[in-house]
């Protein structure tokens, strides 16, 4: 019974533990740099020999990609999800679930891949001729938008079909077609279940590593256009991670520091999901 | 004057119609639109490695290990090995303390206790934090215990506290689907409530913790993310042999592979990420297996 409860106060001490393994390092980052400096400086240059600690280019490197993300997964997974509930019969459903499903299981190293060998090169350049390099922030931003449509289908999915049913009979009966009921009746009375699988698909597109580090390219720059190459956060950490950084450096506090920003990004958004999701109980 | 009949008439085509309108007939093409660009994109993804790979998916993917001078003959050894210690180790420690923490939280804690909301709400929020402050949190863990940070052990402890949340929604939710009549039978026949959990909630509950452990453990082994920062693990030339062993795993290397510049490289990552999608492929077949065939009906 005992050991029961420090097993679940164990979750407890796992959050305090993140919040102290990423503060002590970013104390001493902070002491160095000063946080105005890195909240608000266009130059982000940690490793070389005039250095700068501005972490807005990493900031608009996140910003692009999950923007495209967000631009592809939202429209395509919603579609899917509103397809699922209102459309389609349930056999259909038995064969396109499970692929949402697989496409939700994928590891995000093999979307990754992905981006590099494919829809760069032969999606980008080869069909739709556009002028990318290697890296950029479009690339790695529609398979970042392709990794989170699951996110959006099934959660959106899930909320659309808990609208009571008495509520299209309604709207059937007043005569209203299969498109009109759906975009007038039940999308919205599930907006907040809506809301919140996009919410937690925003937070995801944030805190994804492996596509935007090995996509998106590694020169931290403010990004001003989506075929230009640029470094995310994620990306920033996973770089430096794999290269020299003795603990107690300032690279290692750096990567620390930058961690400690991306941690409470994610953590308002969860928390914002959190409250639209605890909305949707007192709909029905 | 239009006779009843007529209006029903009219209505009915009216309606038909208005399935039939250029508007719906737009939209539903969009929906379909939607299915089938997420059914393309996992079609081409499958189809694009499967054909870069396919080369390269020999025996010496699974015999030797990965090199610098010779990128053609490269192969996945140590990861292979890695990711199997790795793993073991990660549900060695995950699923038990997950199960665990299940268990108290749906059968004995009283949820009016502040400590028992503060450990609900964490364990939601833990669920949605980023894979790679994992990885910061083992660094800075291990740099505390004075603990090497390339090791299996900090790479088993950080994916477990990676899976965690995950295992202890999956135990919660198989112990809510047994029935509350097993329990009071229980309880009634003299069992104490830990007996009751032990001898009747808990294997009822098998199959669902099961199901969800193993679909937990599936994502573990393609997360690379959290792994980047316990730092060096990418030419592993040695078999992992212990939990203080530098190791390396299938996603690290596949990463390390991806963004070298050689052909040679792509081709062998491509092949692992056959192999891994296979092994990924078989756990979740076996997890679908276990829910259908050992899913108890109530």
């Amino acid at each position: 019974m005992g050991l029961l409860k420090a097993a679940a106060a164990l979750s407890v001490v796992v959050t305090v533990g993140i919040f102290v393994s990423l503060l002590i390092p970013s104390i001493q980052f902070f002491r160095e740099i000063s946080p105005w400096d890195f909240l608000t400086g266009s130059r982000w240059a940690p490793t070389f020999n005039n250095p700068d600690f501005g972490v807005l280019p990493l900031i608009t490197g996140t910003l692009w990609t999950t923007a495209i993300g967000l631009l592809i997964a939202v429209p395509i997974g919603l579609g899917a999800a509103v397809f699922l509930s209102e459309y389609a019969h349930e056999r259909v459903r038995r064969v396109f679930k499970p692929i949402l499903e697989v496409l939700a299981g994928i590891p995000s190293v093999v979307y990754g891949y992905f981006a590099v060998f494919y829809v760069t090169p032969v999606l980008l350049q080869s069909l739709f001729g556009i002028e990318v390099g290697t890296f950029s922030v479009l690339s790695a931003g529609i398979v970042l938008g392709i990794m989170i449509i699951p996110t959006v289908a099934s959660l959106s999915e899930d909320s659309l079909s808990a609208v009571p049913r008495s509520l299209r009979e309604g709207s059937y009966a007043l005569g209203a077609n299969t498109m009109r009921t759906t975009l007038r009746v039940v999308f919205p009375a599930a907006i907040s279940g809506i809301t919140a699988s996009i919410v937690l698909a925003l937070s995801r597109a944030v805190g994804e590593t492996m596509i935007v580090a090995l996509a998106a390219g590694t020169a931290a720059r403010v990004v001003t256009s989506p075929t230009e190459s640029g470094q995310s956060m994620t990306g920033f950490i996973a770089q430096t991670a794999t290269g020299e950084n003795s603990p107690g450096s300032l690279t290692y506090n750096t990567l620390f520091a930058v961690g400690l920003l991306l941690f409470v990004i994610t953590f308002i958004i969860n928390v914002i999901a959190g409250i639209i999701v605890r909305r949707i109980r007192e709909v029905y | 004057m239009t006779g009843i009949g007529q209006l029903v008439a009219t209505e009915l085509r009216a309606e038909r119609h208005g399935e039939r309108s250029p508007a719906s007939i737009v939209f539903l093409i969009s929906l379909w639109g939607a299915m089938a660009f997420a059914v393309l994109c996992l079609l081409v993804l499958l189809v694009d490695s499967f054909l870069d790979g396919a080369p390269r998916l020999d025996i010496e993917l699974f015999t030797r290990y990965t090199s610098q001078v010779l990128p053609e003959r490269a192969g996945a050894r140590a990861a292979i090995l890695g990711s199997a210690f790795v793993i073991a180790l990660t549900a060695i420690l995950a699923i038990p303390l997950g199960i665990a923490a299940g268990v108290y939280l749906e059968e004995f804690a009283d949820a009016r206790r502040w400590y028992n909301k503060l450990i609900e709400v964490n364990i939601s929020n833990l669920a949605a934090v980023p894979a790679i402050i994992y990885g910061m949190l083992t660094a800075g863990f291990a740099l505390a215990i004075g603990m090497e940070r390339r090791v299996v052990l900090a790479g088993g402890i950080a994916l477990a506290l990676l899976i965690l949340p995950v295992v202890i929604i999956a135990t919660r939710e198989a112990i809510r689907s047994v029935p509350q009549e097993i329990r009071h039978g229980s309880l009634a026949l003299g069992a104490t409530p830990l007996q009751t959990v032990w001898r009747q909630t808990l294997p009822g509950a098998i199959p669902g913790i099961a199901t969800g452990s193993i679909l937990a453990l599936s994502r573990a082994l393609g997360e690379a993310a959290p792994l980047l920062l316990l730092g060096g693990l990418v030419f592993v030339n040695y078999d992992p042999d212990g939990l203080m062993s530098g190791f390396t795993t299938l996603p690290i290397q596949i990463f390390n592979w991806a963004s070298q510049p050689q052909q040679a490289f792509q081709e062998v990552a491509s092949a692992a990420i056959i192999l891994m999608l296979v092994l990924l492929l078989i756990m979740n077949a076996l997890a679908i297996v276990i829910r259908n065939r050992y899913q108890n009906r109530w």
